[in-house]
């Protein structure tokens, strides 16, 4: 196969692969821990069962091992599709792929043994700290090394946002994991209390702009216009929202730490740049949802586009979300509940989800050698059963957070509260069984989408005429 | 914060909003040569399959980000944020908390204030007294001692009658108010695991439970030496030093052998934090009436 000669395309295909078992492993726990707060006796009194030791699972094994594997999968191969040649090295892509493995089996071994620096999406300890960087070097030598070596003028915007996310993402991690071993599995946070804070919520929430946002935008700005078959909207829009959206990104962290012992000013200065952020963020939305103008027709029969224009829908909405949770007067409600759960699934299962999923369906095929996937109509019953399944999640925390926020501050004509908080959470019980059921829901289409890549890479005929390299 | 850090924070607050601007204006226009609306700029990637237009930015999304920018440089003005600058409002947080605290003072006092002028025992009777107390104590107090009042494992039961410190309405506000302090010495090296064992089976037969008559008649002598001074010579307790009743078969930790052979040699602690300051006295009057009506059927 020349393809296979010209391009690296074996890396992908292990992280495409990983991505949908990762999803399924994740969001199995997601979905038990779900369950767990419907029926909590299915922790069964079993410590590595709990809920308070499987929620940093489900996080990190969606954020890291999905969102992760997504990642490297797409941003190896866009990279190389626009840069029109191979990975600067193939032995450290390998490494990649199996030193990120080894940091997720390392993260399922000690999460649920207790094992945590009780920093949230930071939770693993120092010695998977230091893999975790190493590799990363790895990657920003393969990725930025392919870059280097293009064969082409221009970088492609999708580039732009893959290298700002694996810039950042190396910064984040080397400052926010500063910490003081005391044995193999403890350390201790470098910085003192509300400095340590304000650290790990400008690593927090720039893991969500950076990992989660801008590595995401890149998956965008390739897979849109190349399912559409049309040119990016705008290139001066994709300008001014990228630079736009890296440099007001880093201000909003302060956001998570409304009315706490973070100084005032800080607080200040992460609501506004939380509410610049709106125009930026949605510019990759515009771009990508005018890039379909005049192929609209084509979200009909393509089951990838509509996960990709949905995702973008979703991205839109959480986006507009965000700033308005980041505004005082409304996190003064929205803090601490449900609202932010909801918020953050509609960005996870919405955006992240259904884009790593439209475009884990397109490289599939290519990357494999196969003409297309094995069945459009499962591509498009998974589209249904994510969607529903996504809707019956966030509404439900919507529901449920607002109610919670509400509770919390009624107060009786004697300025006693009205609600205890096991009267809130009693309240919560029928949202939290939705939520679960929406959860189930979204993690059956990923068997779906299993059993259709299984098909698929098992399936005996190649394409016809793979693509070549013309530079 | 220093001089340093208050410039540090203003120069890059105001130059990273004011760069947003510079940004889209420099973005906005057109340049000699460049592709109009509607045409590729004339990159192209991936075998050419990949192009982009130049279209211009959609005006509606240039106004809602000048929109944002405003409001932000508006934001900075009046509230703190640019370093040391508190901002032409003269906001703080603390500020806004010590007003809304105030105002609810000044509401809702005079409730509290009407109730503290009855006595324990009369508010005990009166049902919007108790509903009142009932919902501090779900709030206050149910995290450790159950929204039925009726404890947990090491939090007492206020239900039954038995008390550690003494039920009166007195003796209930004091404990609400100053918080308690209850200290069980561990006597695993003074008595030996001999020694616990056969304090152990005594205990046990205080409550008139089945228990190794040997052991515990071994243990009595141990007991009356070591124990006696705050648990008393027949083991009723002391509440003015919160040692619990043996014989009444009610345990703040448990009754089994283990467990009282655990705590005989390992100690209790047990501690009710003090609320005088964070409730004030005439709310704790009213709880103190909730919990006293509580055991006064």
């Amino acid at each position: 196969m020349e393809t296979e000669n010209t391009y690296n395309y074996k890396v992908v295909r292990q992280f495409a692969v990983m991505t949908v078992i990762w999803g399924i492993v994740g969001m199995t726990v997601g979905v038990l821990i779900a369950a767990q707060l419907v029926w909590p006796a299915l922790n069964f009194d079993t410590p590595w069962l709990t809920f308070s030791r499987l929620r940093p699972l489900h996080t990190n094994a969606v954020i890291f091992a999905f969102g992760g594997s997504a990642l490297f999968a797409t941003s190896y191969y866009v990279v190389q599709r626009t840069c029109q040649t191979r990975l600067f090295s193939d032995g450290l892509a390998a490494f990649t792929f199996w030193g990120w493995t080894l940091v997720i089996l390392l993260a399922a071994i000690t999460l649920p043994l207790g094992i945590t620096t009780s920093k949230e999406y930071a939770e693993l300890e120092w010695p998977i700290d230091i893999l975790i960087t190493i590799v990363w070097v790895a990657y920003a030598i393969v990725f930025f090394g392919t870059i280097a070596k293009r064969k082409v003028k221009h970088i492609y915007v999708a580039n732009w946002f893959y290298g700002a996310f694996i810039l950042t993402i190396a910064v984040l991690h080397l400052v926010n994991s500063a910490e003081l071993p005391v044995s193999l599995t403890k350390s201790y946070s470098f910085y003192p209390g509300a400095i340590d804070a304000m650290v790990q919520w400008w690593y927090g929430h720039n893991a969500v702009g950076f990992f989660l946002t801008a590595g995401f935008l890149g998956m965008m700005y390739y897979f849109i216009p190349k399912q559409a078959e049309r040119p990016v909207y705008s290139y001066r829009l994709s300008v001014v929202h990228f630079w736009a959206l890296i440099s007001t990104y880093m201000w909003a962290g302060p956001h998570h730490l409304h009315y706490t012992a973070l100084p005032d000013w800080a607080q200040s200065l992460g609501m506004v740049f939380s509410l610049i952020l709106l125009a930026p963020s949605w510019g990759g939305m515009i771009n990508g949802m005018m890039t379909l103008s005049g192929a609209w027709h084509k979200l009909r029969t393509d089951p990838i586009l509509k996960f990709l224009i949905v995702s973008l829908s979703f991205y839109g909405m959480s986006t507009f979300e965000g700033p308005m949770m980041a505004i005082k007067t409304v996190n003064a409600l929205s803090h601490y509940t449900d609202w932010t759960i909801g918020h953050v699934h509609s960005g996870a299962l919405g955006w992240v989800g259904l884009v790593s999923i439209g475009s884990i369906y397109y490289v599939i095929p290519k990357v494999f050698n196969r003409e297309r996937m094995y069945s459009i109509k499962l591509m498009d019953t998974h589209f249904w059963v994510a969607t529903i399944g996504i809707v019956l999640y966030i509404v439900s925390m919507w529901i449920s957070g607002v109610m919670q926020g509400l509770m919390w501050r009624a107060v009786n004509d004697d300025g006693t509260l009205t609600y205890s908080f096991v009267e809130s959470l009693k309240a919560m019980y029928p949202y939290y069984t939705v939520r679960m059921l929406g959860g189930l829901l979204y993690l059956s289409g990923m068997f779906i989408m299993a059993y259709n890549v299984f098909k698929t890479i098992s399936g005996s005929q190649p394409a016809p005429a793979p693509a070549t390299q013309t530079a | 914060m220093s001089n340093f850090w208050h410039w540090w924070v203003t120069i890059i607050t105001v130059g990273n909003i004011l760069a947003c601007y510079w940004l889209i204006r420099w973005a906005a226009k057109a340049r000699p040569g460049e592709a109009a609306a509607g045409e590729v700029t004339g990159h192209k990637w991936d075998d050419g399959t990949l192009e982009e237009f130049n279209n211009p930015m959609p005006r509606w999304w240039l106004w809602l980000f000048y929109a944002t920018i405003i409001f932000s440089l508006g934001y900075l003005a009046l509230y703190p944020g640019l370093g040391n600058f508190a901002g032409k409002l003269g906001w703080t947080s603390t500020n806004q908390y010590e007003a809304e605290i105030k105002q609810a003072n000044a509401e809702y006092s005079p409730i509290f204030s009407a109730f503290a002028k009855q006595s324990v025992e009369d508010l005990a009777q009166d049902p919007k007294a108790v509903k009142i107390g009932q919902r501090l104590f779900l709030n206050y107090c149910s995290s450790c001692h159950g929204s039925d009042a009726g404890g947990a494992r090491g939090f007492p039961n206020l239900t039954d009658g038995d008390w550690l410190y003494g039920g009166s309405p007195d003796a209930i506000k004091t404990t609400i108010l100053d918080g308690r302090n209850g200290v069980m010495p561990p006597w695993k090296d003074a008595l030996g695991e001999q020694g616990v064992a056969e304090v152990t089976q005594y205990v046990i037969s205080l409550s008139g439970r089945k228990h190794d008559a040997a052991q515990a008649e071994a243990g009595k002598s141990r007991f009356e030496m070591m124990c006696s001074a705050c648990h008393g010579m027949d083991g009723k307790g002391n509440q003015a030093m919160g040692a619990p009743n043996l014989t009444d078969n009610i345990w703040l930790y448990g009754g089994s052998p283990g467990t009282i052979a655990q705590t005989i040699s390992n100690g209790r602690s047990g501690r009710m934090p003090a609320h005088r300051d964070f409730l004030g006295e005439d709310k704790v009057h009213l709880l103190a009436a909730y919990i006293y009506s509580l055991s006064q059927h």
